[in-house]
């Protein structure tokens, strides 16, 4: 009786193994392009990206893999190699289960220029409207995240306003129906602009003179295959 | 169910193993089994469809797989085992659609997982695989698993046209078609099925009356 238990679990643990280790580097690969399309997404005028992980004094450029998730930015550069933004992760909880955000962060228009929800479980039809409805997605199309005077913070923070009630360019309209999982995005734009933005506007020559390296050995660079 | 068909008696035919769980037996229709994902993902048609695929490669395999070792499982651990074996073709599964498309993986999140405990796959592993050949296991779950998908399909068909005004993300009707966002909720799941079971135990019902007349027809034509 042991043995024919212990006899399929092992004929199905190795089964189970071989299957995993077929598909690793597949999904590994689906999701690295699955994040390249969402960069390219929330920045629309980029024509190649480069990864760059925060090293504590300035950004380097990283390899993929290597840093961690919450440190790490992608620089959108255009056809000339000018930095034409910056895209940058961010999570949080949402309706049913933890959203995953990826927002682009245009420096020269001091702005949020484009959204793209990487992972999320709202509720279809109702939650899920964070993704679709194009009235909602228009407020991301310039949100306004201008440092201060001091340059160490938000001259505004952005917040969630009632739907129609949108008066400032730092304020997002909510959605109808969908009052927590908008206001989840507004949240989690508003603490990781906070943190991001002066960060980033900080060490903006770091993007600039990697870009030019980078075009010279030819190194870790992604060019956009169809934008 | 079908504890009658036994291994090697002059039962039904092979069609009759497929055909059965596409009408007289269909798993969610008439059986009701496997209730989970049938409300759960049937809110698009897309969604439903791959679904019903996925249980139904689960399905087919499991029985195939069962029915191989039917021999070799004692009797006292059947049930583990069959898990055991269900378990890790799911987890395959799970694997297989990641590799295809994290689309596809995002929409049916936790739900592919949970196929494990589709009590469906566990009850034909039971009834029909632990005691048939492996043809007529593989034929029995391509008949249910069908049975299943289309079933599937029904549901997330009629509540992805209302609920979105849309059939595999094609849009029906005119921009002013106001949604019926209920149907794409958890209780237009069950106004859905409740719909879908009325309609089909009104024929059986209608089936039956014309059976019983026709045989008494014939009664009273012998004599």
């Amino acid at each position: 009786m042991y043995r024919a238990l212990v006899g399929i679990g092992v004929l199905c643990g190795l089964a189970i193994v071989t299957v995993f280790e077929a598909t690793r580097s597949v999904i590994a690969r689906n999701q690295a392009a699955a994040l390249e399309r969402a960069v390219f997404q929330v920045l629309p005028e980029a024509a190649a990206s480069v990864t760059f992980g925060f090293a504590g004094d300035g950004f380097e450029i990283v390899d993929g893999e290597d840093a961690a998730d919450g440190e790490r930015v992608w620089a959108g550069y255009d056809a000339d190699g000018r930095l034409v933004g910056l895209a940058i992760e961010t999570s949080g909880m949402g309706y049913q289960d933890t959203i995953r955000l990826l927002y682009g962060y245009a420096p020269e228009r001091d702005a949020v220029v484009g959204i793209r929800v990487l992972e999320s479980k709202e509720t279809p039809g109702l939650g899920d409207k964070i993704e679709t409805d194009p009235g909602f997605l228009r407020n991301f199309e310039r949100l306004v995240v201008a440092l201060a005077a001091d340059g160490a913070s938000l001259a505004h923070s952005i917040e969630v306003v009632k739907p129609g009630d949108k008066t400032e360019p730092w304020q997002i309209d909510g959605i109808t129906g969908a009052t927590i999982s908008s206001m989840a995005i507004g949240d989690m734009l508003r603490r990781s602009t906070e943190v991001w933005i002066p960060r980033l506007s900080l060490h903006l020559d770091d993007f600039a003179s990697a870009r030019a390296d980078d075009a010279a050995t030819g190194a870790t660079g992604s060019e956009a295959e169809d934008v | 169910m079908s504890d009658t068909h036994l291994a090697g008696a002059a039962g039904p035919s092979s069609t009759d193993e497929f055909v059965k769980g596409l009408w007289r037996e269909n798993p969610v229709f008439v059986q009701a089994l496997g209730m989970c994902p049938v409300l759960a993902v049937s809110n698009t048609a897309l969604n439903a469809l791959a679904m019903g695929l996925a249980t139904l490669f689960v399905l087919v395999m499991s029985n195939a797989v069962v029915s191989l070792l039917r021999r070799f499982i004692p009797k006292q651990v059947r049930i583990a085992t069959y898990i055991l074996v269900i378990a890790t073709l799911v987890t395959i599964v799970d694997y297989a659609i990641q590799a295809i498309s994290l689309e596809l993986y995002r929409a049916l999140g936790a739900f592919i997982s949970l196929i494990v405990v589709n009590c469906l796959i566990l009850g034909r592993a039971e009834s029909f695989a632990s005691k048939n050949g492996m043809g007529r296991s593989i034929l029995d779950g391509l008949g249910m698993g069908i049975g299943f998908t289309v079933a599937l399909l029904a549901l997330g068909a009629v509540r992805e046209i209302f609920g979105a005004g849309s059939l595999f993300g094609v849009q029906l009707f005119h921009d002013a078609f106001q949604p019926w966002v209920m149907m794409i909720l958890p209780s237009g799941g069950f106004f859905t099925l409740a719909g879908w079971l009325l309609l089909f135990n009104w024929l059986r019902a209608r089936a039956e009356i014309s059976n019983t007349a026709t045989s008494a027809d014939a009664l009273e034509a012998t004599p």
